[in-house]
């Protein structure tokens, strides 16, 4: 009589995947992307926001916004696929991101910051 | 307990092959992990190299955001007929799969189309990676992701075939999953670059 | 645009002409040692028609304990490489003084101390430390192999192909002169337009690619392949930091490979990423690899740990003490790694406040290690010590790394660096801890687990005398670098103007004649014990082990396991010891394992020929070779059938084998 009581670590699904897909999901991820990728379009073309630093704050909520919908509604991700592993390497992976995107700017600006004046040049170099 | 039932509790007396495959999405998933950092390295630099014009052309002088946009929107409606591809394979429709394959690389075949020509313009008006800092970071990063996508679009193309030839069996189940997330990694880079490239570039 | 040598460039062989023939007499009489020794080499394996047995049996092998095995030699082979550039350091900083230029010119000795860095990093201790992750955590997790056996393979093929071109340019063009990191502006094209730091670039692009994948597939192995039972905080320590090591590769190696990248752009295609003008920054080259360059380290260390954790657990007879505290340490070990980065250019100017972060980060992330060894301290207290050749070399470890952590301690504090940076102190500290636990590290890993591997032991008095010359011949060697590391006096010097150094100099290339006998011993122990192996015959389990590594016999069989094991307890083999469980001896069944692959090498073998035809400018070369690894890369995608099954006649023979073994053991009374 065949043991089914595995405790193993891995998937016992029929289809190769590992995910289902639906229709909804595509479509309303499909729908979602276009509207936040339309308004920073239109936000930047326009000049609808004066000032320049709110303005890049808004369109780049925009794109945290669609990075989140492409997440769950292509890229079906949630805490139960592969055991939560997708999930864990996803999370790290953007927290060193982060630091090595915001520490290499506040470092350079730092080292730029601290270099000695150059005298300008016409020529376009320095 | 009796010796054989001892042994019984400590080793797998009755184990079946493992379906082959099993680590494979989580493999493939931990890879795109690693691309995404590769990715972020070029933000990086991107971050610090930006504003460098070397007094040359800088966004506002080179860049089309009307034609940026019909490119994403190429790169988007190429990630949803992957998406519908993904939902046959489901049903288990062969030539609907490939049907909606197709369509993806032809969308995604615009979209190299249309970089290669703004690449292509951008040097005939001495706005070559070779000019500045800032273009070199910016053909860089840009040119990257097309990269990505030109061999998603090889691989694509040899997943139809191979479909095509053997059907929708499970090994090609799992390898059109992959390109699944392949494909829609690059979409989910490109909102960075249309973002933090094209529109900040024209906001500064 | 593309940056060529205007004087010899030609379409058929790019940069490639006679004068990348080199004329120095001591490259030139390396060539004929080589190409003799090579030779040799290849008409004994023709000789006694070993080519057929060499790839069936290891080149196109998917075995995890084969690849490792071949990781291990790589990695001896290039040891001895990266030795001798060693000597030659330390033969001409003893020289040159008092008016003496020493036996190299500047151009050599530039190229000397590039390359022993390069190869010890990238071609011995990378090699080394995957190369045992590859062999014991299949075992140790009850897996039969890893999770993608084909690309093992073709890891192991790529780091092999970034050895290649190393060892090329010996032979032809030259090396980089611009030390093991080539910071720009000095390895741009304006100041290094010869071919060295091109070699330098795609060799540790070659290999780069092939660690990445293997670390990929450690993890994956690790979270996905576990024996049932065998819950996260049930793993052997040695699989935790290898978990963490290859976490740490997939998450560092990709910035060194766009670094890398960026620079050869700058190079061949007139970029400007790290130039001093059209907007380009050298500062930013140093700041992105350096936050690939201080993970690195630890990817080189961690494993280590986990080794001694091993050993101190099995030869003090104990369970190792904190096994919770030592993983988290680990862990966070990990995540500090990337917040460190900056205390490798603490002088570079960033200023206060980042200088001060970077600092504390530092000092902060030497706790957990330091927890890490009162932890190996604490298992060996009351413990019942055997002091066999692992547990020496880990006492060893002990002094002599902490000392080095230490002077790391010493040099994360910015105003203290801004004094010893680059100076010898920093070479000291660097050398005190990654021979002090690194190379350490493996000489117990080697003598741990050869007896495994190979199903005999190792000679213990040809071992002792490594260890103590290895001991020895570091102090001697080191303790004078320290000493004129304090004094102020900077790294990579080739000539001397102050007399009163030489002594310093003189007792440190004595104690690399040390080190040099320490490993002609090794190589002693290791022939010696090759040829009485029959002598030296020892069965599973010839330490008291603790893991699952040590209820298979030695060698173990090709599917690991007959029946996978079910785990209970943390150090799953005492426990079944403990329970008195018995081996199974019959119910055998076919098993399902990988096939083997041609394709791993044959890609490999593309990929060095790409980075060959790159590196000299030999476009046609170039694209060919791309076209061709795509194309049979896709081609090897059209075969589905890559597992067969082994009989269970086969397993049973093998059981039954091992079972007859066991028996004349017991009966013979020899343990």
């Amino acid at each position: 009589m065949a043991d089914h009581s595995h405790a193993h670590g891995h998937d016992d699904h029929g289809h190769g995947a590992g995910f289902h897909a639906s229709l909804k999901d595509y479509v309303t991820g499909f729908v979602l992307s276009v509207i936040l990728t339309a308004i920073p379009f239109w936000l930047v073309m326009s000049g609808a926001i004066a000032d320049k630093g709110t303005a890049a704050l808004v369109i780049t909520g925009f794109a945290a916004v669609q990075v989140v919908v492409h997440m769950i509604y292509f890229l079906h991700m949630n805490a139960k696929v592969e055991q939560g592993w997708n999930l864990m390497a996803l999370i790290f992976t953007l927290l060193l991101v982060a630091i090595v995107i915001s520490g290499t700017l506040w470092v350079m600006f730092h080292l730029n910051a601290n270099m000695m004046p150059m005298p300008m040049r016409t020529d376009g170099i320095g | 307990m009796s010796s054989a039932e001892l042994t019984g509790q400590y080793y797998d007396l009755h184990e079946h092959d493992h379906p082959e495959g099993g680590s494979t999405a989580l493999g493939f998933w931990i890879y795109l992990m690693s691309d995404c950092l590769i990715f972020a390295m070029l933000f990086a630099t991107f971050g610090v190299l930006g504003g460098n014009y070397a007094a040359g052309p800088g966004p506002k002088d080179l860049f089309d955001l009307p034609l940026v946009a019909v490119n994403t929107a190429m790169l988007l409606f190429s990630s949803i007929t992957y998406g519908f591809a993904m939902i046959a394979m489901q049903s288990g429709k062969k030539n609907l799969v490939l049907l909606w394959l197709a369509i993806t690389g032809l969308f995604g075949a615009a979209f190299l189309g249309i970089e290669l020509t703004e690449f292509h313009h951008l040097i005939e008006e001495g706005a070559g990676p070779q000019r500045s800092a800032f273009l070199s970071a910016f053909f860089t990063l840009v040119g990257t992701h097309g990269l990505h996508v030109t061999f998603g679009s090889i691989w694509l193309v040899t997943l139809m075939v191979q479909v095509g030839r053997f059907g929708l069996t499970t090994a090609n189940q799992r390898r059109l999953a992959c390109l699944s997330l392949f494909w829609h990694f690059l979409d989910v880079v490109w909102i960075g670059v249309f973002t933090f490239v094209y529109l900040m570039g024209v906001l500064r | 645009m593309i940056a060529h040598h205007p004087a010899t460039w030609s379409p058929l062989l790019g940069r490639l002409g006679i004068d990348a023939i080199p004329h120095e007499p001591i490259v030139i009489g390396t060539f004929f040692a080589v190409a003799l020794g090579g030779a040799a080499v290849l008409a004994l394996l023709t000789y006694f028609k070993l080519w057929g047995y060499l790839w069936k049996e290891w080149f196109t092998s998917v075995d995890h304990k084969k690849i490792g095995i071949m990781y291990m030699v790589l990695g001896l082979i290039m040891f001895l490489r990266g030795f001798a550039d060693a000597v030659m350091m330390r033969g001409q900083q003893a020289m040159a003084f008092n008016g003496s230029q020493g036996f190299l010119t500047s151009e050599h000795f530039d190229q000397v101390f590039t390359a022993h860095g390069v190869i010890m990093i990238f071609f011995v201790a990378m090699p080394f430390v995957t190369g045992l992750m590859n062999y014991v955590v299949p075992l140790q997790i009850g897996a039969r192999d890893v999770s993608f056996p084909f690309l093992n393979n073709f890891s192991f093929w790529m780091t092999v192909g970034g050895a290649v071109l190393v060892m090329a340019s010996l032979f032809l063009g030259e090396f980089a002169r611009t030390g093991w990191l080539a910071y720009p502006p000095l390895s741009g094209l304006a100041y290094s337009p010869d071919v060295g730091v091109d070699y330098y670039i795609w060799s540790l692009q070659v290999a780069g690619v092939g660690t990445t994948l293997s670390g990929v597939n450690l993890i994956a192995t690790i979270l996905k392949l576990r024996a049932p039972g065998m819950s996260m905080m049930k793993m052997p320590v040695f699989t935790w930091t290898a978990l963490v090591t290859n976490v740490l590769i997939v998450a560092a190696f990709p910035v060194l490979t766009v670094v890398l990248a960026l620079l050869g752009l700058d190079r061949t295609l007139h970029t400007n990423f790290f130039t001093n003008d059209f907007g380009g920054s050298a500062m930013l080259y140093v700041n992105l690899i350096w936050i690939w360059g201080h993970p690195e380290v630890y990817i080189l260390v961690l494993p280590i740990f986990g080794v001694f954790s091993e050993i101190t657990a099995t030869f003090c007879g104990k369970r190792l003490f904190g096994y919770s505290s030592m993983v988290y340490a680990t862990v966070v070990i990990g995540v500090l790694s990337y917040i460190v980065w900056l205390h490798h250019f603490f002088t570079m100017g960033s200023g206060a406040s980042v200088n001060s972060f970077f600092g504390i980060s530092t000092m902060v992330i030497s706790i957990p290690t330091g927890a890490k060894m009162f932890n190996w301290l604490f298992t060996m207290y009351k413990g019942r010590i055997r002091y066999e050749l692992p547990m020496m070399w880990t006492v060893a470890f002990m002094l002599t790394f902490v000392i080095g952590g230490m002077t790391g301690v010493m040099l994360a504090v910015p105003p203290a660096d801004f004094v010893l940076h680059n100076s010898l102190f920093l070479i000291a500290h660097f050398h005190n801890v990654i021979i002090g636990g690194v190379v350490f590290g493996v000489f117990a890993a080697i003598n741990y687990w050869w007896p495994k591997a190979f199903g005999f032991r190792l000679n213990q008095f040809w071992g002792k005398v490594q260890f103590w010359c290895w001991l020895v011949g570091f102090w001697v060697a080191f303790t004078p670098v320290y000493i004129l590391g304090l004094m102020g006096v900077t790294r990579r010097m080739r000539v001397f103007d102050d007399p009163s150094l030489q002594i310093w100099y003189v007792i440190a290339a004595f104690g690399a004649l040390l080190i040099a006998a320490g490993i002609g011993a090794m190589l002693l122990q290791f022939g010696i014990s090759i040829w009485k192996r029959d002598e030296y015959k020892v069965e599973g389990d010839p330490w008291e082990g603790r893991t699952l590594e040590w209820s298979t016999s030695s060698p173990p069989p090709e599917y690991n396991f007959a029946f996978t094991p079910k785990i209970h307890e943390l150090d799953a083999w005492s426990d079944m010891k403990a329970k008195g469980v018995a081996r199974p001896t019959e119910g055998f069944r076919a098993i399902l394992m990988p096939k083997n692959t041609w394709a791993g090498i044959v890609i490999a073998g593309m990929a060095t020929a790409c980075g060959f035809a790159m590196i000299w400018q030999i476009w046609w070369l170039a694209a060919l070779s791309l076209a061709s690894i795509v194309a049979t890369a896709i081609f090897h995608t059209f075969n589905y059938n890559r597992t067969f099954h082994i009989p269970a006649e086969h397993v049973a023979e093998v059981e039954a084998a091992r079972t007859a073994q066991l028996a004349a053991l017991s009966k013979g009374g020899a343990a």
